[in-house]
């Protein structure tokens, strides 16, 4: 085979691969960036933090007996709930609220995961596929919310429910297990002052999708454009 | 005369097998401290939930980098047909490869589930620059390891420029892609700048060309033959121009920093207040990594091949100090979630996360450094990597 001939062969090839290879990144390309908005559901939240009364911490006591958690306060330990009291310095005033996983349209820990584990289900909700995480920590960069907690050692007497994982990445799921059996998530249950309405917000008829209509609702970091499924009242 | 030198012969044959033999042992040290991260999980490192990136990337990053800066000696022979680079270029390969391969080893035994490291190239996310590295990083290998078969084999010689233009291309693409790592955190103050993968580039081209002279120096001490002057005084200067380049794209970063109000409680941190990171910062990567370096290389009647070892030296522990300002400095600053309220909460808001390396992350970082030399190590052994220089003529 002369110079030449090997020359052109190789261009060929690298051409043939790359004709072979665009349509399928293509086509994967399109799958992604489909849009949501016209699904049906969206499961959300409306928080109102006027209600959320400074020291209760039920919400967070009924996350981590749904899902198992410990409820370690170390910085090692999984709180895929907490609760941040918050004060305006400039006046004083204080208020506080429950943060978690703010289940975004746009989710950054999506976009940043290596391997597609990190995942938003057609009713909004993301979730982490716990047989996908590599444990990277990416995602856990990326989120805006500090949301996502790593497993950092053993576990035992896990909710079959709520499988989790040495060596992954895990947050709060919304209760996608009781979501999915049609009850709420178990913060929105305990809620002792009903601050947190859970519900559908593609769903025009819904307490939550009336409500926000209604009332002044902000997302946290809006700033971000991540279009959150979680928002707060009273901030 | 023959006898006395079989015997530095033997002796060094000995020295090369003993330092072989601890570098494994270092690799071994490094195997025991993942198996147990595997066993008892990353609890036994310093990372938790708010610094969740710790020393091994601190080691990783540095040695991923430099392996794409090192390249510089290759394509400034290759590309721009400088002689005194061309005869530089395969041990400029082969220290990216190795480089490279210590790089990479540390980040993917840092997983939680190392196990699973297949999973970005099979479950490829097409939005993820961490899965676009994947593909930099086994591209480089093999791009690399092609361009040192056509320099190294006679009859691949003539594929030897167009692999060192693609080697150069791809070895750029490489180190912004590492950069976006970073640029791409939208939320972080430290991070989600446009500036970062020009910075990472420049700094490339000073840890790389750092790492380059130490290793061609111990080259030509063990073979017992002297680098002509005007060619270490050539490469010195450029080290020195790449020093200055990346200081100079740090104070860029830094000060549109601190030009924005928002980003001024973490400039605050990380330069004036913020404990171990400001020293850091001002003691390691300005003093040592930076003012040393400058003096040593610029500054007239500074003997020629001391000086350039101990510029090369500041200049890779100078990165080391600026990348755990960077990498662990930027996570102990905490996110904020509202900006101009006080906050507080048991997950670490508000407060400064609190960091503590442990002795199995550090050995995990220093088996990559130790893979690293031992591929150099075995291959400047074996094969033909010495640089062979025709009499110095200017270009």
């Amino acid at each position: 085979m002369s110079d030449v001939q090997r020359r052109n062969f190789l261009k060929t090839s690298v051409g043939v691969a790359a004709v072979a290879i665009a349509p399928g990144l293509l086509l994967f390309k399109v799958a992604h960036g489909q849009s949501d908005d016209d699904s049906k559901v969206r499961w959300g939240m409306l928080i109102d933090t006027s209600n959320c009364a400074e020291g209760c911490n039920e919400c967070v006591k009924a996350c981590n007996k749904e899902n198992g958690l410990s409820g370690g306060l170390a910085p090692t330990d999984s709180q895929w709930i907490r609760k941040i009291e918050i004060k305006d310095v400039s006046t004083g005033h204080q208020f506080a609220l429950p943060m978690m996983c703010q289940h975004c349209a746009e989710p950054p820990c999506v976009d940043v995961c290596p391997t597609g584990a990190s995942f938003k289900r057609y009713d909004g909700i993301v979730l982490v596929d716990k047989h996908r995480c590599i444990g990277c920590r990416y995602c856990m960069m990326a989120c805006p919310y500090k949301a996502r907690s790593f497993v950092h050692a053993p576990l035992h007497d896990q909710n079959p429910d709520v499988p989790r994982g040495k060596g992954t990445v895990e947050s709060c799921t919304m209760c996608v297990h009781r979501v999915d059996e049609g009850k709420q998530p178990a913060c929105a249950e305990a809620c002792p002052n009903k601050s947190i309405l859970f519900g559908n917000l593609h769903d025009p008829n819904s307490e939550i999708a009336k409500k926000i209509r209604a009332v002044a609702s902000t997302q946290v970091r809006a700033d971000l454009n991540l279009n959150t499924g979680v928002r707060y009242q009273g901030i | 005369m023959m006898s006395t030198s079989f015997a530095l012969q033997h002796k060094k044959n000995r020295l090369y097998y003993a330092l072989l033999a601890g570098a494994g042992l270092v690799v071994l040290l490094a195997l025991y401290a993942v198996s147990l991260m595997e066993e008892e999980g990353h609890i036994i490192t310093g990372m938790n939930n708010q610094i969740v990136w710790g020393m091994p990337h601190v080691f990783a990053i540095f040695l991923i980098v430099a392996a794409s800066g090192v390249l510089n000696v290759a394509s400034i022979g290759s590309v721009f047909g400088k002689a005194i680079y061309k005869a530089r270029a395969p041990l400029a390969g082969l220290l990216s490869i190795a480089m490279l391969s210590g790089g990479l080893a540390v980040l993917m035994l840092d997983l939680g589930r190392p196990e699973r490291f297949m999973l970005p190239a099979l479950d490829f996310n097409i939005t993820s620059v961490f899965a676009w590295n994947t593909v930099l990083y086994s591209g480089m290998f093999g791009l690399v390891i092609a361009y040192l078969w056509s320099m190294m084999e006679k009859r691949m010689n003539v594929y030897s420029k167009p692999l060192g233009v693609a080697v150069f291309a791809w070895r750029f693409v490489l180190t912004t892609g590492t950069g976006l790592i970073f640029a791409f955190l939208t939320a972080r103050e430290a991070y989600g700048s446009a500036v970062l993968p020009p910075m990472f580039i420049v700094m490339s081209f000073a840890w790389g060309m750092a790492v380059f002279h130490i290793v061609q120096m111990v080259i030509y001490a063990w073979n017992d033959k002297e680098l002509e002057p005007e060619i270490l005084e050539r490469k010195k200067r450029l080290l020195g121009i790449f020093v200055l380049g990346s200081l100079y794209m740090v104070v860029a970063y830094h000060m549109t920093n601190l030009y924005f109000a928002h980003r001024m409680g973490f400039e605050r941190f990380i330069l004036l207040d913020g404990g171990v990171y400001p020293a850091l910062f001002w003691w390691g990567y300005v003093l040592i990594g930076n003012v040393l370096p400058l003096a040593l290389i610029f500054l007239p009647g500074m003997k020629t091949r001391k000086s350039a070892m101990l510029a090369s030296l500041a200049v890779v522990l100078g990165g080391f100090a600026f990348l755990y300002v960077f990498i662990i400095g930027g996570q102990a600053y905490p996110l904020n979630l509202f900006p101009g309220y006080q906050v507080s909460s048991t997950f670490g808001d508000g407060q400064i996360g609190s960091y503590t390396p442990s002795i199995y992350e550090i050995l995990l970082g220093f088996g990559g450094l130790a893979i690293a030399f031992i591929i150099t190590t075995v291959s400047v052994h074996v094969l033909n990597f010495m640089p062979h220089d025709k009499s110095y003529i200017a270009d």
